[in-house]
C-alpha cells in the first residue's frame, strides 16, 4: 500500500496531444477505473465513450419546460379568453385550442430552453465555485492546449504509486499528485 | 488510409474484409477546407482570442465607441420628444398608421435571424465553418432584437401602458386578445429574445471560465471575480462537456422552429389582415427567406472590418465568406422569386385590388422605392456568382451595404405602398417620415454599433473551444478536422 494521506485528492496526468490522451483514457477505463475525470480545453469527439459516460439527462429537463410551456399557454389562453372574461372575435367561440397556437408555441420553446440551460447546470451541479483541480499550479493550462486526465484517491483501485507508474506509461508528459 | 464511410461499414463486418474492400474500391482522401490556416495550435487560438479584451483599449475604439455613442443620441431625443409629446411627432396619418416603426422594427428583427440561423440551423447542418462567427453573429442578434423592440414599444403611443401587451392582471380586468398576430408578436419577439441570450450566455460559459483564469492568473483579481460570477465555476470537465453539448444541441433544435416562427409570426402582421399585397400565403417563406439575407449582410457588414481590424485572417478564412456571400446569393434568390411569384399570383388571382396594388408598387407613387429594392435585393447578389467579387473584401463588404439598403425599402414597399393606396380611393394618402422619424431611426445604429462595440471589448468575440474542435490538431485520431471525424480505431467505437 503506497503511502498518500488523506489531503490527497487524485492524481493528475498532463497530455499535450489529442490522440495519445484519447488512448490513454481508453486504457484507463478498460484498466477498471470509475472515478476518474477529464479536463479538456474542449469537449474531444468520442471521449464520453471513451470514459464510459452515459448519455447526458439533460433532455429530461428540456421535456419537463416544453410540457409545462405547452400547457402554460392552453392555461392561459382559455383563462382570460375564454373563462375569466370572454371576449366576443367575430362569433367565433369564445376558445379553442386552434387561434391561440402560437402562444403555445412560443411558450412551450421559452420554457423548454430555460429548462434545458438550467437542467445543464443541475446536471453538472453548476455552480460550484471551488474544487481541487483549481488548486492545481498549472489549472490554467486546460482552458488553453493541455488536456488532463485525473483519478481520484475515492476510486477503489486508486493506488499512489500503481496509479502514478501507469498515467507515466500511458504517455502523459507531467504527473502531479493532486491535494483535496 | 482512407477513412471509410460509416454506412459502409455494414458491408464491411470486419477488419479483414474491410481492408479488402478498401483495396478494391481505392477511396480517395476527400481533401476537407482547413478552418484554422496557417498551421496554427491551440494556444495561438486562446492567446488570439482572449488577447482582444485583455489588451489595452485601443484608441480607434474609443473614437469609435464616442462617435457611436453620440449617434445613439438620436433615437434618445427622438423618443423624448415622442413620449413628451405624443405619437403625433411621427409622419403617420390616415391611412399610413403602420409607417417608418413598423418598416424599422421588421428591419431589425430580420436582421437578427442571421445569428441564430448560423448558432442553430447550421449547426444541426454540421456546418463546422460557423464556430468562428456564431458567437458575433448570436451577440449582433441579441442587439438587433433589442433596437426593434424600441420601435412597437413606442407606438403604443402611450409606453408607461406597454406591459399590458403581457398577460398580467391590470386595474381594467381586461386580458390581451390571443386572436390577433400583434399579441402573437409579443411573444414570438419576447421569447426569441431571451432564448437568444440564454443561447449565446450558455455558450459563453467555458470561455467566460477561461478569462476568468487568465484574469485570476495575472492578479486581475476585479475582473477574475466578475467573469467568475458568470462561468458559474466552469472547470472544463468532459463529464461536465457531455451534459454542456447535449444542452448546446438541444437549444440548437428549439431555436432552429423558433426563429422560422418568429419571422412567419411578423410576417402574421401583415398576412392576416384584409389588405391587398399584404394578404397572401406566399408571407412567411418570404419573409423568412428576406431576413436571413439581410442579416448575413449584415454579419458579413460587422465581421469584415473586424476580421482585419483584428488580423483574423486565420480564423474567419476566404472560405467562410464564400460560404457566407453563397447564403446570401441563395436566399437573395429565393427573395427575387418570391417578388415575381406575387406579381404573378396577383395577375393569376384576377383580383382587381391585389392587381391594382402590384402595378402601383412598380409604376405608383412609391415605384423608386420599388425600383431600390429590386435593385439592391434582386440584382447585387448576383455579383455572388462570381469567384472574383467573393475575393474582393471591399467589393463584399459594399454589396452587403446595397443589401441592407434593399432590405430596409423591402420592408418600406410593403408596409406603405399597400396603406397609402388600399380600397378607397378617397381615402388614398401619401406618407413622408417627420425628422423625428429619422432621428429615431438614425439613432439605432449608434445604439447597435454602442452594444457591438462593448461586446468586442468585454467578452472573447470567438468560441474558442469550438473553433479547438475543429482543428486538426483537436481530431482524436489525427485525421478528419474534429467532432465530424467518426471514430473507428480498435480501441474507440462510435455510439
Amino acid at each position: 500500500m503506497a503511502k498518500h494521506t488523506h489531503d490527497t485528492y487524485g492524481i493528475l496526468a498532463e497530455f499535450t496531444e489529442t490522440p495519445a490522451f484519447y488512448e490513454a483514457v481508453g486504457k484507463v477505463k478498460e484498466a477498471g477505473y470509475k472515478k476518474f475525470d477529464c479536463f479538456t480545453p474542449f469537449p474531444v469527439h468520442g471521449l464520453d465513450h471513451q470514459m464510459g459516460i452515459g448519455r447526458s439527462k439533460v433532455p429530461i429537463f428540456t421535456a419537463i419546460g416544453g410540457v409545462t410551456g405547452f400547457c402554460t399557454g392552453m392555461l392561459i389562453t382559455w383563462y382570460m379568453n375564454g373563462f375569466n372574461y370572454p371576449l366576443i372575435v367575430g362569433g367565433k367561440p369564445f376558445w379553442s385550442p386552434i387561434f391561440p397556437f402560437p402562444i403555445m408555441y412560443e411558450l412551450t420553446i421559452l420554457l423548454s430552453a430555460f429548462g434545458t440551460l438550467f437542467g445543464m447546470f443541475a446536471t453538472n451541479l453548476l455552480p460550484r465555485h471551488n474544487h481541487p483541480v483549481f488548486e492545481y499550479e498549472d489549472y490554467i493550462k486546460c482552458g488553453d492546449d493541455t488536456f488532463f486526465l485525473v483519478i481520484e484517491k475515492a476510486d477503489p483501485k486508486f493506488d499512489l504509486e500503481q496509479t502514478r507508474s501507469m498515467l507515466e506509461q500511458l504517455g502523459s508528459t507531467k504527473v502531479e499528485v493532486l491535494k483535496a | 488510409m482512407a477513412e471509410i464511410s460509416p454506412d459502409m461499414s455494414f458491408a464491411a463486418s470486419d477488419a479483414a474484409s474491410r481492408e479488402q474492400l478498401l483495396a478494391k474500391v481505392q477511396p480517395v482522401d476527400v481533401p476537407r477546407k482547413e478552418l484554422v490556416t496557417g498551421d496554427k495550435d491551440f494556444h495561438w487560438v486562446t492567446e488570439k482570442i482572449c488577447g482582444i479584451p485583455e489588451s489595452k483599449t485601443p484608441r480607434w475604439w474609443w473614437i469609435m465607441f464616442c462617435v457611436a455613442g453620440f449617434m445613439a443620441t438620436f433615437t434618445l431625443f427622438g423618443l423624448t420628444w415622442l413620449v413628451t409629446t405624443g405619437v403625433g411627432v411621427w409622419g403617420l396619418a390616415n391611412p399610413i398608421n403602420w409607417g417608418w416603426a413598423i418598416v424599422n422594427f421588421v428591419f431589425w428583427i430580420g436582421i437578427g435571424h442571421a445569428g441564430t440561423l448560423i448558432s442553430a440551423i447550421l449547426c444541426l447542418l454540421r456546418q463546422k465553418w460557423r464556430v468562428s462567427i456564431n458567437r458575433a453573429a448570436e451577440a449582433m442578434t441579441i442587439f438587433a432584437v433589442v433596437c426593434a423592440g424600441i420601435f412597437p414599444l413606442f407606438h403604443v403611443g402611450r409606453v408607461w401602458f406597454a406591459w399590458w401587451l403581457f398577460p398580467l392582471p391590470n386595474a381594467n380586468w381586461i386580458w390581451p386578445q390571443f386572436r390577433s398576430p400583434l399579441e402573437w408578436d409579443v411573444f414570438a419577439v419576447s421569447t426569441y429574445g431571451t432564448v437568444s441570450v440564454l443561447f449565446w450566455y450558455m455558450g459563453l460559459i467555458p470561455d467566460l471560465g477561461t478569462m476568468r483564469d487568465r484574469a485570476y492568473k495575472a492578479g486581475k483579481l476585479i475582473k477574475a471575480w466578475a467573469y467568475g460570477a458568470f462561468a458559474m465555476g466552469w472547470r472544463q470537465s468532459n463529464r461536465h462537456w457531455s451534459n454542456y453539448e447535449m444542452a448546446y444541441l438541444l437549444l440548437a433544435g428549439l431555436s432552429t422552429p423558433l426563429v422560422l416562427s418568429v419571422h412567419t409570426i411578423v410576417s402574421f402582421d401583415f398576412a392576416a389582415s384584409q389588405l391587398p399585397g399584404w394578404h397572401t400565403t406566399i408571407f412567411p417563406p418570404y419573409f423568412v427567406a428576406g431576413a436571413i439575407f439581410s442579416g448575413f449582410g449584415m454579419v458579413l457588414t460587422l465581421m469584415l472590418p473586424v476580421r482585419a481590424v483584428f488580423g483574423l485572417h486565420n480564423l474567419i478564412t476566404q472560405y467562410h465568406i464564400d460560404c457566407m456571400c453563397k447564403i446570401i446569393l441563395a436566399t437573395g434568390s429565393m427573395v427575387g422569386y418570391a417578388y415575381m411569384m406575387e406579381f404573378f399570383i396577383a395577375w393569376y388571382g384576377a383580383n382587381p385590388y391585389e392587381g391594382f396594388t402590384f402595378i402601383n408598387r412598380a409604376l405608383g407613387q412609391y415605384a423608386w422605392s420599388y425600383y431600390i429594392m429590386v435593385g439592391c435585393n434582386v440584382i447585387t447578389p448576383h455579383l455572388f456568382w462570381f469567384k472574383k467579387v467573393r475575393e474582393n473584401t471591399a467589393l463584399v463588404w459594399i454589396i452587403c451595404g446595397f443589401v441592407n439598403v434593399g432590405m430596409w425599402f423591402e420592408r418600406f414597399v410593403i408596409t406603405v405602398t399597400s396603406l397609402a393606396n388600399d380600397f378607397l380611393p378617397s381615402s388614398w394618402g401619401y406618407y413622408s417620415p417627420t425628422i423625428i422619424d429619422i432621428f429615431t431611426f438614425f439613432g439605432t445604429f449608434g445604439l447597435f454599433s454602442v452594444l457591438f462595440l462593448l461586446f468586442l471589448r468585454f467578452l472573447p468575440m470567438m468560441p474558442m473551444g469550438e473553433i479547438k474542435a475543429v482543428m486538426k490538431k483537436g481530431d482524436a485520431h489525427g485525421h478528419g478536422t474534429g467532432t465530424q471525424g467518426v471514430p473507428h480505431s480498435t480501441t474507440g467505437g462510435h455510439h
